[in-house]
């Protein structure tokens, strides 16, 4: 039964607001932002989106209904914040430690990562409808071919978009990125440095610490077209990044609400701007200050 | 007139505490209930619960304060014997990120790092963003421990360059210069070891080494040290304010509110709650 209601859930989430009733919504909703909006607005949010598995457990229900929810809730949480002028959203879908989990979970969440890619790339589906952008980051050698393809394709059919971005994170952590920074980082300073290597093996870095420096590596990363995040929220109240944008979150606010990913809603949203607006002003001088130094 | 009746209500929470606390309670949905009981006969509470719907943002939001505040007195005054008897097995090593403005109250750092000693944490990170620290606890642990540099069984001393001893406890004293620069040291560090090693370097792309590599290059410059358990974050937000990324893949992050305003039975909650964390590293 249980398991009925929240297929149903799911498919609910896909349709289009009924008229009246979604037109109030909508209106209540632009004027909530507009008051929100009075205070200094995020740029970039990240989502680390944990409590799927969680959410699925506490219904009793399959697994794979807490990840189709945790979607509708993704694309929710995306549509608020482009309407609240939120201009870039990174969501955390799936690490390279996920891969150590059992094969056939691993292999229905490929599944249901390329069912997702390919329903966001139809006519009317959100990216359509807002002109949203989609960055897929990661090691994306490490996805089965058709869900390489499938982020490939969505990533050459956005490219030109000019909305807000959503960069979504699979086959990632934030160790591999900057592994991956420091291999692009010596292979371009290779053959960017006048005699600096000849074919029969001769090579000289005179001095080390002039080699690759934090700008050579910032411009590598996978994120170098994309401002740090202001907000980092974690949901289902875990205090750990897990290996999630370690670098680009030096004066970023880290959030921890308590609701299950599948659960965030507007107001869990809202709550998390507010607290950002908060301690705004004390984030803003430590990055004059950090800009300053540099 | 609230406070009254908040004060009142907290009374009787120690009390009740005081009565139960020879027997060790191990169920902390027990402690909930009493906390909810105080809040359940202060009519106010009752009030805003009901005008702005069960469990609003608003009621949790004053409610944790206030949560947070009589655990913290309670803790501190000994009744709640559980959090007397800390098991610190999983914690091998403490991280704490001070805001450098309030890094330069340099009492509030030794009686930290005293209260942190007190506790039984064997190995103390102590991060800032502007190396405040390194300026003024250096010379401090300097002369206290009378070295700058002893081996220390818990780290290898030489991957960390600032390392020092109080009491039985290793502290190492880091900055913003160890963490993002640090890796750029050890890129360039690898840069010059793959163009040594690399006979056929017009013929390849990119150099193909790995993750571990890279923490081979972070120990070889100095740059490497151990990944914390437990990060602390005192000041106005809970940033990590730039502390070394290579180290801090899997830590809990705390928010521990401004240094001026540091409690000791904060801190033993705090331990309390990580004791009871499990991590499933992505399983």
């Amino acid at each position: 039964m249980l398991a009925l209601i929240d297929l149903e859930m799911e498919k609910h989430g896909r349709k289009p607001e009924p008229n009246i009733f979604g037109s109030v919504w909508r209106f209540l909703r632009r004027c909530l932002f507009l008051v929100l909006a009075l205070g200094p607005m995020p740029n970039h949010i990240a989502f680390i989106m944990d409590g799927n598995r969680r959410y699925a457990k506490r219904r009793n229900v399959k697994e794979g209904t807490g990840h189709g929810v945790g979607f509708t809730t993704l694309t929710s949480v995306c549509q608020y914040c482009f309407e609240m002028g939120v201009k870039y959203v990174t969501v955390y879908a799936f690490s390279i430690d996920n891969f150590k989990r059992k094969p056939e979970e691993v292999q229905s969440l490929m599944d249901l990562m390329k069912e997702k890619i390919d329903e966001l790339l139809e006519e009317e589906s959100i990216v359509q409808k807002y002109g949203f952008r989609i960055n897929f980051w990661g090691s994306l050698d490490l996805l089965s071919e058709p869900v390489r393809l499938a982020a490939e394709k969505a990533m050459a059919h956005t490219a030109s978009n000019t909305g807000p971005v959503l960069s979504v994170c699979v086959a990632y952590t934030s160790t591999n990125e900057i592994m991956r920074a420091i291999k692009k980082s010596c292979a371009r300073k290779r053959l960017g440095t006048r005699g600096y290597a000849n074919c029969d093996g001769e090579s000289v870095c005179e001095d080390i610490d002039g080699c690759v420096t934090v700008a050579d590596l910032e411009e590598n990363l996978d994120t170098a077209d994309c401002p740090d995040p202001d907000i980092v929220i974690r949901t289902s109240g875990e205090t750990r990044l897990s290996n999630f944008l370690l670098w680009q979150t030096s004066l970023s606010h880290l959030q921890n609400p308590n609701p299950l990913w599948p659960e965030f809603s507007l107001r869990n949203l809202i709550w998390a701007i507010l607290e950002y607006q908060k301690i705004y002003p004390y984030l803003e001088a430590r990055r004059r200050l950090a800009k300053k130094e540099n | 007139d609230d406070l009254q009746t908040l004060f009142r209500n907290s009374s009787s929470v120690i009390i009740y505490s005081a009565i139960i606390s020879p027997v060790r309670w191990e169920r902390r949905e027990l402690d909930l209930i009493l906390l909810l009981a105080s809040y359940a006969s202060c009519c106010r509470w009752i009030w805003l619960a009901r005008t702005l719907g069960s469990g609003s943002l608003f009621h949790r939001h004053m409610g944790s304060s206030v949560n947070d505040l009589l655990f913290s007195y309670i803790i501190s005054m000994g009744l709640l014997l559980k959090h007397q008897n800390l098991q610190l097995d999983e914690l091998n090593s403490l991280a704490v990120v001070v805001d450098s403005e309030e890094a330069k109250n340099t009492t509030k750092i030794k009686q930290l790092l005293c209260w942190l000693s007190s506790i039984g944490i064997k190995y103390v990170i102590l991060y800032d963003m502007q190396g405040v620290l390194k300026q003024t606890i250096r010379t401090d642990l300097e002369s206290l421990t009378n070295t700058s540099m002893t081996p220390c069984s818990v780290v290898d001393a030489k991957m960390v360059t600032s390392l020092f001893h109080f009491e039985k406890m290793a502290i190492e004293i880091i900055s913003l210069a160890d963490g993002k620069e640090g890796v750029a040291k050890a890129a360039s560090f690898l840069y010059s070891e793959h163009m040594k090693d690399d006979s056929e370097i017009c013929y390849r792309s990119e150099p193909d080494f790995t993750e571990s590599d890279v923490a081979n290059a972070l120990k070889a410059t100095g740059s490497a040290g151990a990944e914390p358990d437990l990060l602390l974050v005192y000041g106005p937000a809970r940033c990590h304010l730039g502390f070394p990324a290579w180290r801090l893949r899997y830590t809990e992050i705390v928010h521990m509110g401004r240094l001026r305003s540091m409690k000791f039975a904060v801190i033993v909650k705090t331990m309390h709650d990580f004791s009871k964390k499990h991590q499933n590293y992505g399983k």
